[in-house]
């Protein structure tokens, strides 16, 4: 637990490497995590998503720039995608938001998705701990460019904003499912283009056709131009008040829990089955169930089940 | 089983706008299997070494036109080492002259690479070099 006592003491380097740890799948970073996760869970986590080029960066940099002049710590989480060919990646969210990179109350980690789809990667709810342990009051998680489907940010950001821009398609696209049904604000970005305000009406139709029930929160649509840093102190006052909501209707207490069962029951689902998984792969077992479906003598519906019932029944097994 | 990716911080320190050849090596990391940091243009020494820091880079590489790099490269050399990170390796590419090159490298500089280099030799000296 070398690096979370240097974390603890406010070592930025130390909280790089086991970020870096974490993210290389580092079996060390684990004790380290188990140290800080008495520490976290204080900060509010805001994700931001939406399309490529819709102006997420230039919105997390403006935003940043506003909580830090109402004296908060700022930790940003930025994701862009990793190459399905050769596992490289440029991660060029940091070209926005770089003016704060040697401002002490401010940490920026860029991560790549390194093969997972859901608009994040699979570190980053950890790199968001470290954050928050670290002591940071916010922390910002930018998502990889989404479509209309990514939306693992909305279990891991107590508000989630997603951003649009004018001219991305008709008011069919705002009522189909997926991205637009887990935004608690909706930014119209550069907003002093044409059709800025057909796409505010479009999303605010779609959102009054929704049928809320009582005390539900109803996201609102603003407009921004991040590159002027026009609408922000308004966008920032909307987190700030969805997040004073989230407190009153005791919603966080819902969310908190669902999230908390979401960590938990993905951590186990991955942990057994690496450990299922490595154990047939070293006694070659996997090889042979897989050649077995090829001529059709085994098939793998009883392979799951006599693997399951052997894990399941004889513990010991898995030292073998 | 766990394996370190190769972290590479690419940016250009100080006023001259000409991003392209930082772009393509930049591409070239990319392709080459690395995650590459890429910060753009006007950095300052200190936003580079804080970058450096928060992303936990193995090597940064800077792209240096603007005949500035005799007062630049090395200030990132001396920042890396105040701050205790002079494990990152520093390697830099642009219009350099010869004389200037010894300089260089005696102020921290792993490597200076002159135009004509191919992005192959750039990626190889990288793999070459640096890393856990």
């Amino acid at each position: 637990m070398i690096l979370a006592e240097k974390i603890l003491q406010g070592d930025i380097r130390a909280a790089a490497r086991l970020m870096r740890d974490v993210d290389d799948g580092f079996s060390s970073a684990l004790p380290e995590l188990m140290a800080l996760y008495p520490y976290t869970g204080k900060a509010c986590i805001i994700g931001i998503t939406g399309p490529p080029g819709a102006g997420k960066s230039t919105l997390t940099d403006q935003i940043t720039a506003s909580f830090r002049a109402r004296g908060k710590r700022v930790g940003i989480v930025a994701v862009d995608p990793t190459s399905p060919f050769t596992g490289g990646a440029i991660l060029g969210d940091r070209i926005r938001m770089n003016r704060h990179a040697d401002d002490e109350g401010v940490f920026i980690r860029s991560l790549a998705t390194r093969g997972a789809l859901g608009g994040i990667s699979r570190s980053t709810g950890e790199v968001v701990n470290i954050m928050d342990a670290m002591g940071m009051d916010i922390v910002i998680i930018e998502t990889v460019g989404v479509g209309q489907d990514e939306i693992d940010i909305v279990r891991m950001a107590h508000t989630t904003v997603v951003v649009m821009v004018p001219g991305l398609g008709d008011d069919i696209q705002a009522i189909k499912a997926g991205i637009l049904e887990i935004a608690d604000v909706f930014v119209v970005n550069k907003a002093d283009r044409e059709g800025a305000d057909r796409t505010v009406r479009e999303l605010s139709m779609m959102i009054e056709m929704g049928s809320r029930k009582e005390g539900e929160w109803l996201p609102k649509v603003m407009k921004t131009e991040a590159s002027r840093g026009v609408g922000i102190e308004e966008l920032v006052a909307e987190f700030v008040t969805h997040r004073d909501f989230l407190s009153a209707s005791g919603i966080i207490h819902r969310f908190t829990e669902e999230k908390n069962s979401t960590v938990f029951s993905e951590m186990l689902k991955e942990r057994l089955f690496n450990e299922v998984y490595g154990c047939l792969l070293d006694n070659g077992e996997l090889k042979r169930i897989v050649a077995g479906m090829a001529t059709r003598s085994v098939d793998p519906y009883s392979a799951v089940e006599e693997v399951l019932e052997r894990f399941l029944n004889r513990p010991e097994s898995k030292a073998a | 089983m766990a394996e370190r990716k190769l972290r590479i911080l690419v940016g250009k320190p100080g006023l001259d706008g000409h991003d392209r050849g930082a772009k393509v090596v930049a591409r070239a990391f990319r392709d080459a299997g690395l995650e590459v940091i890429y910060t753009g243009l006007h950095q300052t020494p200190e936003q580079i070494v804080s970058a450096a820091i928060q992303e936990d880079v193995d090597c940064i590489g800077l792209s240096i036109l603007s005949g500035a790099h005799n007062t630049l490269l090395p200030r990132v050399c001396d920042l890396l080492k105040e701050k205790k990170a002079d494990d990152i390796a520093v390697f830099c590419g642009g219009v350099i002259p010869e004389d200037d090159i010894p300089g260089l490298k005696k102020s921290g500089l792993k490597e200076v690479f002159t135009p004509g280099t191919s992005t192959e030799d750039i990626v190889a000296w990288v793999k070459a070099n640096v890393g856990c």
